[in-house]
């Protein structure tokens, strides 16, 4: 049975009797004090890094195929590998810009246990040669600012960090560094301007990886603050110990936060890619089902980018290849569920609206794209659009991503499932976020929408009498 | 009068010093301004240019991207709505109303005696215990318009001075690099050698 840890020191957490990763330490009130980390094997693995040598180190995060946790799902050992050869110096930087609807589990690791990222930033650059490291947290998480301030300074004055750490040649800094209020600094080469002080806008693409080219130009490392926490467990227990958990194409366990309507939204820290959908939101360790009892009407598997399930996809594992296949993403481990009372409509307006307000504005198909979109749907909702305004939705989509939208199979419809991803007219993932699940709430739940506008008039041509006729 | 003290003058220095380019500290320095003012002002960020080697342009360019920047006076608690899906799922738009009603104002205006100012906000990472907001980015979890009501009544008695800082404050700690702890920043131009625990051959064969 899985016990709530009530105490309101780590809100909407739940633990369970499920392998732990990265949330070991959470059932202590003192999870964040150095005193607690080295008292449960804290620092352990960064021991053990500096035994096997960086060489090793890196060999054992790639064999453990640990995939990045921020949403894009790549292998973070073979993104440690793209850095080209013989560029110096190469930089560490951590997003902790977390702010996908719906996703709340970075922000919990860096209040709950700082010493657990720290390490896993220490062990990062150990093994892939980074010399300076800048831990970016998003700024409305003054909590977390404080906690990895504190642990910093313990760190540093254990020796842990900076000069000659544990008295070997190995040094590192690691610089806490503020953000202000910026979903798209969440992408990787946006939350690098942004950290060169400039507005937070995507780079243009290619180069496609800051690892080649990235922050001041140099060779980058950018990884989530949930990849990095899963290293101190690689690196003091040894990848196998890794990818006994989970499955093969996706080893270890997950973050994830499922709210909206069900019975016990919850942070769950749950077994990658066993777990179904149907798990998650019925299972009594879990959600404990739909709030009233009332039925299932969809889910958002992936954070607010990510198209819309139906209760057709509940025994789909949470695995990203199958949740692709079946036309979304598990994006950043969000999942928020709607029940039969829902307006499918007003609550996909909530999405627009989100990314509308982040554009960032520099390509067109997103800044205009996403306010036209937002406009009609408002309109819609409103009770004063027509049905023109549906299909106008669909075209603007179009021009934002263009060919065939991913969304899921429904038996209901009679829909096949197609595939994700989509393709793109835009730099970053802001703008067709927009439209996604946009799309997928009109394609599933057109009756809804139809019910909210009237015909639109008729186009009626009028003669005009011609001069000399 | 609203450009850095000296003490926090000193503090601007010791944040630069840890970045290989100057520029980089921008936004932490911008919200050390906010802090010290409440606000960013025109006359902080001409201070901050002269401090960062760059033009005042250039500081209210970065500085008008991000959200959290003021430049205007804002209450001194700065009351953020959450209006993201999680929360509009569970009531937020009743909450904003409900918080309009209370403090007399609507969404994006700051009550007449400066205390509060109240925003609709995007997704604040706390999605599972909706509705939430924030004050001056300090989370509230499953808001109701009672704890709503006792909240504003709270913070107008002071009650929660010792939790809450005025706006412009973000952590009330900040870290502190020991000077003979720390192995420095240098400008990336003047590297060329890669790390000295990094044997030669490595990472360049992956």
């Amino acid at each position: 049975m899985s016990t709530a840890i009530t105490r309101d020191y780590t809100p909407g957490f739940y633990e369970g009797d499920r392998p732990k990763v990265v949330t070991s330490r959470f059932e202590f009130e003192d999870s964040h004090t150095i005193d607690r980390y080295l008292a449960t094997g804290g620092y352990d693995g960064l021991k053990k890094a500096i035994e096997m040598g960086p060489e090793k180190m890196a060999g054992e995060v790639k064999a453990s195929t640990l995939l990045g946790r921020g949403g894009a799902g790549f292998p973070a050992g073979v993104k440690w590998g793209f850095t080209p050869q013989g560029v110096w110096p190469r930089y560490l930087v951590v997003n902790g810009d977390e702010s996908e609807p719906g996703t709340y589990k970075d922000r919990l690791l860096m209040e709950r246990d700082p010493h657990q990222l720290i390490e896993g930033c220490l062990i990062a650059s150990y093994a892939a040669g980074l010399s300076q490291c800048f831990l970016y947290v998003r700024g409305e998480m003054p909590l977390a600012h404080e906690r990895i301030a504190t642990a910093l300074d313990e760190a540093y004055a254990e020796g842990y960090v900076g000069k000659n750490i544990m008295g070997t040649d190995f040094s590192l800094d690691i610089v806490l560094h503020w953000g202000a209020g910026a979903y798209v600094v969440g992408e990787e080469t946006a939350l690098i301007e942004s950290l060169e002080g400039e507005r937070g806008m995507p780079r243009l693409k290619p180069p496609y990886f800051p690892a080649a080219v990235g922050l001041y130009g140099q060779p980058t490392i950018v990884n989530n603050v949930e990849t990095l926490a899963n290293l101190p467990f690689i690196a003091s227990k040894g990848s196998d110990a890794y990818t006994a958990i989970g499955t093969e194409t996706s080893p270890g366990t997950r973050m994830v936060a499922i709210s909206g309507h069900v019975k016990r939204p919850g942070v769950y820290e749950i077994v990658n890619g066993t777990t179904t959908f149907r798990d998650i939101i019925y299972g009594d360790e879990f959600c404990q089902g739909i709030r009233d009892d009332n039925e299932l009407k969809a889910f958002v598997p992936g954070g607010g980018s990510a198209p819309w399930f139906l209760p057709d996809q509940l025994d789909i594992p949470f695995e990203g290849k199958e949740a692709g296949m079946a036309g979304s993403m598990l994006g950043s481990g969000a999942v928020m569920v709607m029940d039969d009372t829902t307006d499918i409509p007003e609550a996909a307006l909530t999405l627009v609206r989100f990314y509308a307000h982040e554009s960032c504005g520099k390509c067109v198909p997103c800044r205009e794209g996403g306010t036209w979109l937002l406009r009609i749907l408002e309109r819609v909702c409103a009770g004063h659009g027509t049905d023109a305004d549906l299909d106008q939705i669909l075209e603007v989509g179009q021009s934002i991503c263009p060919g065939d939208m991913p969304h899921a199979a429904s038996e209901r419809l009679g829909l096949e499932a197609t595939p994700f991803p989509y393709k793109m007219t835009t730099i970053c993932f802001v703008g067709p976020s927009a439209y996604a699940p946009l799309h997928s709430a009109l394609t599933l739940f057109r009756d809804e929408f139809d019910a909210k506008v009237v015909p639109a008039p008729k186009r009626i041509s009028i003669p005009v009498a011609v001069a000399g006729s | 009068m609203s450009r850095l003290n000296d003490s926090n003058v000193l503090l601007a220095h010791e944040i630069i010093e840890r970045y290989p380019r100057k520029k980089s500290a921008l936004i932490p320095l911008l919200h050390l301004s906010q802090e010290q003012n409440g606000w960013v002002t025109p006359e902080a960020m001409r201070h901050l240019a002269e401090l960062l080697d760059i033009t005042p342009a250039e500081v209210i360019g970065t500085a008008t991207f991000y959200e959290m920047f003021k430049f205007e006076p804002v209450g001194k608690y700065v009351i953020n709505v959450c209006q993201t899906m999680s929360c509009a799922l569970l009531g937020s738009d009743g909450l904003m109303h409900h918080a309009e009603q209370k403090l007399g104002i609507k969404a994006g205006s700051t009550t007449e005696d400066g205390m509060f100012t109240l925003e609709p906000a995007e997704c604040q990472a706390a999605c599972t215990e909706a509705p939430t907001l924030q004050v001056n980015y300090r989370h509230r979890y499953r808001v109701t318009n009672d704890s709503f009501d006792q909240l504003v009544d709270d913070l107008r008695a002071g009650n929660l001075d010792g939790e809450i800082p005025p706006h412009g404050t973000l952590g009330r700690n900040r870290q502190h690099i020991p000077a003979e702890k720390f192995v420095g920043a240098p400008d990336p131009d003047d590297v060329s050698d890669g790390p000295v625990w990094i044997p030669v051959s490595v990472g360049d064969d992956s």
